[in-house]
């Protein structure tokens, strides 16, 4: 089929096998996939909405033992500069998040070599009985890492965890789900298949999980394509994936040498995303790596997700890229895009208005 | 993009003049601005674009001088400029702008951009030495240098006509104006942001005179600070007028105001979907000027290379030591590579071609 025939499919939602997301990716005209990325997302939300988060990242832990070669952000544990945070300095993060109008926090860290389980639980423990707030942590990497360190199943871990207190979990530490390129360029992390099993097991507890795709390093286009159709597949069967955010790889202070992917190549494969991804509603932009017009030109890409305000963000930032945009900013640049901008929640759900700090 | 959309859009007529190559009017160029789909404005430039330029995606090898942000206008948009005996005031004399350009002598450079502010006392005789000793010293080299605004405060200052400040540093080198100084030209505008500057009719006419004696110039639009979109269409329309007599103008570059650290702090900074339709708007309004820039520094390199794909078809060039746009909070890099612009051009789609200020294609061995 030509392209443009493709595209027209797709963009009615109709599934693409991945010779015809591999057609269109290399070959679609620029305007071509915008628009077909953009009618699809109008299908699924058809009220020009634009949503994003209030939350704050919270990275409780620097100290890794994986040592991803696209990681800035990690000390191994014998190196200067490691950090685990104090119950403190957690509950200050907190605290300064709810007063922002925050209605989440999105926590990950390192791969610790020692803190056990029960850590992890009481952490959960101490900021739930303290604060009403959505946890969105620990991405699977983190949940495979515990389960090896406590020889327990990841069963086991994710029950715990959410009698704890954990509400979901972040997609991070996907990259790209093909084992090669983890071999290349995340050798210590877990497998693909470790990363969608706990997920898998995460939905059916009833969990709701979000997604993303790290490109740029040293995969392939078509691993990129593997990527998808490997979530597309899994969504189908659980439906528990509430976004999917890829987002481009930032390779400063990093030890992969290579150019950062440029805002057409991002562009291109949001779009691709949203058309492969059709049984995902909600695909995210990232201004923290693409900067604010490039994201909100996202918008046109497939994207009805403009992220969140991130309070605090430190793994982009330790590879040397800083963009910092306040809620009003985030709102007048969805406005100024012709949407509606509304506060979510991670479960895509509104903040009630009244809830919502204006500042 | 399909006619159906356009159709949807009630773009119908547009779409149809643009593709029979025909001139759209002021109020279809307010149309397209007033269309929410932005991706539809841009396909349309596109259009254009590629008529015009195919894949060639243009940069220059060049380097910026300010000479002085001495400056007697006080525009109020602008960060750079500074009243003599400012502590932030600063003026190089002809040796520090040749030390400049002996720092340079090991890498290609083709152009040399040379502005400055409206300087209270320099006497004309500077500019002309310095663009004297600059030629002798890289013969080699095209000095585009004075805005228009620069050009009219040196007649006033020496008591000449503008027409001999042309002619006498055409003869000490002058090869090229730069476009800067328009900013909109619209009076209601002038009054308001920058009252002691040249007028628009002014900087109007020092171009129509420049191109009748031979010298080529660039236009600028100074977007997103209290214009109206009708102001904008006016002030592209004023250049087309102008391009019609004259075919003087080379290249056009929409500039996005920076509001930081200007006296206009209320304003917000232009979002990239209106950088985007301005740049789209321009094309199609400027049928009969080539070139359509995208300054990265202005815009960041990331929407940059987007704009390729909204009428732009030059990246502008890796420009070193740029102080306007970034003391007035641009967050762009202060130089590119060439082999760093090369890849960006080429990872977007484009083919780079490295020309001169005249946009000749420049051959390296």
């Amino acid at each position: 089929m030509e392209t443009g025939r493709l595209l027209e499919k797709a963009a009615l939602g109709e599934r693409l096998s991945i010779d015809e997301a591999a057609d269109i990716y290399g070959q679609a005209d620029f305007f071509g996939l915008g628009q077909a990325a953009h009618s699809l997302r109008l299908r699924k939300h058809p009220d020009p909405v634009v949503t994003y988060v209030v939350d704050r990242n919270i990275n409780y832990s620097n100290i890794c033992v994986c040592g991803c070669r696209f990681c800035a952000f990690f000390r191994a544990p014998d190196q200067e500069g490691g950090y685990v945070l104090s119950r403190e300095d957690l509950a200050g993060k907190i605290e300064e998040t709810l007063g922002l109008g925050g209605t989440q926090i999105l926590m990950q860290g390192g791969h610790h070599p020692t803190l056990p389980l029960s850590f992890y639980e009481e952490m959960l423990r101490f900021i739930k009985d303290r604060y009403p707030i959505h946890i969105h942590a620990f991405s699977p990497p983190e949940i495979v890492h515990f389960a090896r360190l406590e020889g327990v199943d990841v069963r086991t871990v994710i029950e715990r965890l959410r009698a704890a207190g954990l509400d979901s979990i972040p997609g991070g530490g996907a990259e790209i789900l093909v084992d090669s390129v983890r071999k290349a360029v995340s050798p210590n992390k877990c497998s693909a298949s470790e990363w969608l099993g706990v997920m898998e097991e995460a939905h059916h507890q009833g969990m709701r999980t979000t997604a993303t795709m790290m490109f740029g390093h040293e995969e392939e286009p078509c691993h990129r394509l593997e990527h998808l159709l490997a979530l597309r597949e899994l969504q189908d069967r659980t439906g528990g994936f509430t976004a999917f955010i890829p987002w481009a790889f930032q390779p400063g202070n990093t030890s992969i040498r290579r150019s950062p992917e440029t805002a057409v190549s991002y562009l291109r494969l949001l779009a691709v995303s949203r058309l492969v991804l059709d049984n995902f509603d909600n695909v995210q932009a990232s201004w923290v790596t693409m900067g604010p017009k490039v994201a909100q030109l996202a918008l046109q890409f497939g994207a009805n997700d403009f992220g969140s305000t991130m309070i605090e963000e430190n793994v982009v930032a330790a590879a040397g890229v800083h963009f910092r945009l306040s809620v009003r900013e985030i709102r007048r640049i969805i406005e100024a895009a012709g949407f509606k901008p509304r506060q979510r929640t991670m479960a895509y759900g509104p903040v009630e208005e009244s809830d919502r700090d204006q500042s | 993009m399909d006619t159906k959309l356009f159709k949807e859009l009630g773009l119908e007529d547009i779409h149809g003049k643009i593709q029979a190559g025909e001139r759209i009017s002021v109020e279809e160029g307010e149309r397209l601005f007033a269309c929410p789909n932005v991706l539809a404005v841009g396909s349309l430039a596109h259009l254009v674009r590629r008529r015009m330029h195919g894949d060639a995606a243009y940069y220059v090898v060049n380097q910026h001088i300010n000479y002085s942000n001495v400056c007697v206008n006080g525009c109020r948009f602008c960060a750079f400029g500074r009243k003599k005996g400012d502590s932030l005031a600063f003026e190089l004399n002809v040796d520090d702008i040749l030390n400049k350009v002996k720092a340079r002598t090991d890498d290609p450079i083709t152009e040399v951009h040379i502005v400055g502010g409206c300087h209270p006392d320099l006497p004309f005789s500077f500019y002309e030495e310095a663009l004297r000793r600059i030629k002798t010293l890289r013969p080699e080299i095209r000095i585009k240098a004075f805005t228009a605004v620069e050009i009219a405060h040196f007649a006033k200052l020496e008591g000449i006509s503008t027409r001999e400040v042309l002619t006498r540093l055409k003869a000490a080198g002058l090869d090229m104006l730069p476009g800067g100084g328009a900013e909109v030209f619209s009076t209601r505008i002038r009054a308001l942001l920058c009252p002691e500057k040249l007028s628009g009719q002014g900087w109007l006419d020092v171009a129509r005179e420049a191109h009748q004696m031979g010298i080529k110039t660039n236009a600028t639009m100074l977007y997103g600070h209290l214009e109206t979109e009708r102001e904008r269409i006016e002030h592209l329309d004023a250049l087309r007028r102008l391009q019609d007599e004259t075919g003087g103008l080379v290249c056009f570059i929409p500039l996005p105001f920076q509001p930081a650290n200007t006296q206009i702090k209320d304003a917000q900074p232009t979002t990239g979907v209106e950088d985007l339709k301005t740049m789209a708007v321009s094309r199609l309004m400027l049928d009969n000027v080539p070139h359509i820039k995208a300054y990265w520094v202005m815009l960041t390199v990331k929407l940059a290379q987007v704009a390729l794909y909204f009428g732009a078809d030059d990246f502008d060039g890796t420009v070193i030591e740029e102080k306007i746009g970034h003391m007035a909070g641009a967050e762009s890099e202060q130089a590119l590579t060439r082999r760093k612009l090369e890849r960006i051009i080429r990872e977007g789609g484009f083919r780079p071609v490295e020309r001169d200020c005249f946009f000749n294609a420049v051959k390296r061995g």
